[in-house]
Order: structure tokens, then sequence, then C-alpha cells
């Protein structure tokens, strides 16, 4: 379970998080949805300790970490995975160093087990015949499910995935939606969904929260998201132009 | 008027925090170097990168300094008539010198700013972020083998420097000066002494930590963008390159 007790973060005099209560529980797959540019990758940083709040505190599984030095905090981080919004593979490395490189630091496979594991998770994902490539020779579909594979690659128990379908063909888009879905009903692992794939997104998660002027304006099943009388959370679910929500 | 004082005081505080980073930032280095070295293969990596690969440009600067040496020792001894003395003109600048600050300007300008632009860009396309989500803690596996690769390599390119440009002064001094062999390499073998190779080895081992450090926090500190890699890039040489002929000074004064 990851809890979020009244956090907020500012950037010089922008707020982003303003006093943001977020509970998100254990095995379960949820979406964090919400205009672009309202702090959603930056509420990611903050559960998994890359960003510390200015105020408020950050709890996993039971264990604060607003405050943690970084030996705990890399205990704590042992049981993540995380998927970033631009990917973030090491660009220096093949695909197949990428994904193996957690494998090889982490834990004591010899080289052909780490070879069978990379691949079972390159393939798991749809990806063959990548080994020797480099991340700037993969498109950015490819690239993404290569980020996801070595998110999932060890099998841990709390997944942060940061748009893992932006930029994807929408074919593609949905295997990786199902992909989710599937490792997630075997593994039963804490999955947030930062996404902008509305409304497809409901099918795959368990429950929504919506980003909003630093806050979460809305939680709970995608149903109640859906039948929300809210005008924030129906504009946004529905893509109209006229309601509370202004782009200028 | 107060405006100016608290511009000036935030200077005064903005300088003194970033020099309380960097030696934090040194320290935790430290720590980690000792606590988990990290695999060889990392540190021989880098060791490659910034000594092996270096040798060349170490070898022409060296042999043309030395070669330079040799013609303004020569010059300078005729004056007094004692160009016999040349080879410990040429040997005693290099070894004390010449040698440790020039490789090791050399060597800022080689690796020291490939370090911090490999670093920095890591640091801007969240790479660093992603072996911290991973566990891996990235001091381990890019401040160390740097910092262990350039204390190692330094003293050794040293090492080569000093005795390129010791030949290049034979050659100059000797073959087109006409000085006489036996004399430039017997006074070269009087003069320098153990104390002198010493204080080389000493600075070149310190001018390896200045550059590895100072290169590798410029990186790690990286923000916005390209812009703010060629930022990066530019301070960590310079302030590199200052801090190398500033500490010489002081080691030289301690050590004499
Ligand atoms: N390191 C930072 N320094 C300063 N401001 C930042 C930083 N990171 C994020 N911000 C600001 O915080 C706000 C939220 O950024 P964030 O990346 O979390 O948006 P987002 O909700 O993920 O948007 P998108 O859906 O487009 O990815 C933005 O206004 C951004 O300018
Ligand atoms: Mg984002």
């Amino acid at each position: 379970m990851i809890e979020m007790l009244r956090v907020s973060k500012a950037f010089g005099g922008q707020s982003v998080l303003n006093d943001l209560d977020l509970v998100i529980p254990g095995g379960k797959i949820t979406a964090v949805i919400g205009p672009s540019g309202e702090g959603k990758s930056v509420l990611l940083r903050h559960i998994i300790g890359l960003m510390k709040p200015d105020a408020g505190r950050v709890i996993i599984d039971g264990e604060d970490i607003t405050h943690m030095g970084r030996r705990d905090l890399n205990r704590v981080r042992e049981k993540f995975g995380m998927l970033f919004q631009n990917v973030a593979l090491f660009d220096s490395m093949t695909v197949f160093e990428n994904v193996a490189f957690p494998l090889e630091e982490k834990t004591r496979l010899t080289r052909s087990e780490i070879r069978d594991r990379v691949h079972e998770a390159l393939e798991h994902v749809g990806l063959k015949d990548v080994d020797r490539k480099y991340p700037d020779q993969l498109s950015g579909g490819m690239k993404k499910r290569v980020g996801l594979a070595r998110a999932l690659l060890l099998n841990p128990r709390i997944i942060l995935f940061d748009e893992p379908t932006t930029g994807l063909d929408p074919i593609i888009g949905n295997a990786m939606h199902r992909l989710i879905k599937d490792t997630h009903a075997r593994f039963g692992f804490t999955a947030v969904i930062v996404t902008h794939e509305v409304p497809a997104i409901f099918d795959v998660c368990d429950y929504v929260a919506m980003l909003y002027q630093g806050r979460i304006q809305i939680r709970g099943t995608p149903d109640e998201i859906r039948d929300s009388h809210d005008p924030v959370v129906r504009q946004f679910v529905t893509g109209d132009l006229e309601g509370p929500l202004r782009f200028v | 008027m107060q405006t100016i004082i608290a511009r000036i005081g935030g200077m005064a505080l903005a300088v003194v925090r970033e020099m309380g980073r960097m030696l934090l930032f040194l320290l935790y280095a430290f720590y980690m170097i000792v606590r988990s070295p990290g695999k060889p293969i990392h540190i021989l990596k880098q060791l490659h990168f910034i000594g092996a690969k270096s040798f060349f440009v170490i070898f022409l600067t060296a042999a043309f300094t030395g070669m330079v040496l040799g013609l303004q020792g020569y010059y300078t001894l005729t004056k007094f008539g004692s160009e016999g003395m040349l080879g410990s003109v040429v040997a005693l600048s290099l070894i004390r010198e010449l040698g440790p600050v020039l490789s090791a300007l050399m060597v800022t300008g080689r690796a020291g700013s490939a370090i911090t632009a490999e670093i920095g860009i890591m640091r801007i396309t969240e790479q660093i972020d992603a072996l911290e989500t991973m566990a891996l803690e990235p001091f381990k596996y890019l401040m160390s083998p740097k910092i262990l690769g350039a204390l190692i390599a330094l003293p050794l390119l040293c090492a080569i420097f000093d005795v390129v440009g010791i030949f290049g002064g034979y050659l100059v001094g000797v073959k087109l000066m006409g000085v006489n062999p036996g004399a430039y390499l017997h006074e070269m073998e009087k003069s320098v002494e153990w104390k002198d190779i010493y204080s080389g080895l000493v600075k070149s081992v310190s001018f390896g930590l200045i550059i590895a450090w100072v290169c590798c926090y410029k990186g790690y500190y990286t923000s916005r963008g390209a812009e703010g890699v060629s930022r990066a890039t530019t301070a960590a040489v310079v302030m590199s390159s200052v801090t190398i002929l500033v500490w010489d000074y002081f080691l030289t004064s301690i050590l004499l």
C-alpha cells in the first residue's frame, strides 16, 4: 500500500502538489489521470523517493520514506520497478545489456540463465532480434517495451508506469494494456499507471485517481468516475472543450 | 545599497553552499569506494578511457615540452657557461612541475570534459534516476570507477610524460645543440632525488582526484538540457584546471 499524506511540493514559486492525500491499495491497479502538466510525473517521483515533499509524508507499506537515508531508501526501492515517461534506457548499452543490467548487478544468476531470462522478458513484450541494437536505433514504441521488460524483470512488488502507451499505435497500445493486466493477474503487484488513455484505461485498472490543481479531485472505481457529476471530471473524461478546464 | 549588499551576501552564501555540496559529494564518493568499490571491469574500462586513450596526447605534449625546455634551457645556461647542467634543468622541471601539471591539464581537457558530458547527459535523460529507482547506487557505477581510474591513471601518465620529456630535451640539447650526452645524463642522475620524484607523484595523484571529483560533480548536478550539459562541461574544465594550478602552488610550498 502506498500512502501520500498531505503532500505539498512547489518548484520556485509554482505549487505543483498542494496538500495532496492519496491512498493506493496494494495488489491493485490504480490509474492516475489528469491534465498535462498537473504533476502526475512529479507524484510518481515522490512515491519512489526521487523527489522529497516540501511538506507531508509518503509511506510505502507502512514505512515512512520521507526522511529516509539512502541505505534504507534503497532497501525500500528493491520493491519497485519503474517505467519512466521518456523510458530512460541506458543509451550506451545495447537492449540486451539494458535488460540484463539489473540481473547482473542484483542476482547471482549465471550468464546463460541471465540470457534466458532477458530473452523471455523481451519476448513477453513482443520484441525479438533486438539484442544488439542500441536504444537510439529503436522506435519510440520499441523503447517503451524494452523499458517495460526492464521494469517487470525482477518481479517487483510495486510498479510505476509513467504513460506506458503514449506515442504507441492503438494496437500496440492495447497490447501494452493487456500485457500489464495479464502480468498483474499473474504476479499481483501494486501498479500505478499514469496515463492519458481515457477511457481505455478504465478496462484495465481497478481504481482511478484524478489529479487536478495539486490535489486528488476524485478517486474511485472506473464506474464511479464515469458516473461522476463533478464538472471537472466529466469534462476531462469526455474531452469536452467547454467546461471548467481551460486550455489557453 | 541594501540590495547590493544583499546580493553580495547571497552570492557568498551560494559559493559556500556549493563548496559544502562538493565536499559532501567527495566524502560520499569515498564512503562508497570503501563500502563497495564496484567490479574491477568497470575500473579497468575507466583506466582505459582516462589513461590508455590519453597516451597519444600525453606523448605529443611531453615530447614538445621536453624539446622546448631543451632549447630554452640551453639558451639560458650558455649565458652562464654551464650548458652541461641541461640534463638536470630539464629533468627537474619536468619531474617536479611540468610533468604532473601538464599531464593533468591535458587529461582534464581530454577525459575530464568527457566525464562531465557523459554523466550530465545521463542526468538530464533520467538515466541516473533510473539507476536510483533500481536501488543501484549511481556513485558505485559512475563515480567510483572514474575516481579510481583517474587516481591510477594520472601518476602513470605523469611518469610517461617525464620520460618522454627528458628524451625530448636530450634530442634537442644533445643532438641539435651539441651538449655532451654523458654530461646530460650524468647531471640529471646526480641532481634528481627521491624527494623530487615523490613530490611529482603526490602531485599527480592529487590532480587525478581533483579531475575526477570536479568533473563527476559538475556532471552529476547538470540541469536544463543540452545547454546545461555544455555549461557543465565548460565549468568543469575551467574549475578543474584552475584548481589544479592553485593546488599545485600549495602543494609545492608544502613539499619543497
Ligand atoms: N524538476 C523540476 N523543476 C521545476 N519544475 C518542475 C520540475 N519537474 C516538474 N516541474 C513542473 O511541475 C509541473 C508538473 O510536471 P509533471 O511533469 O509532473 O507534469 P505531468 O502531469 O506529468 O504532465 P504530462 O502529462 O505532460 O507528462 C510542471 O508545471 C513542471 O513545469
Ligand atoms: Mg508526466
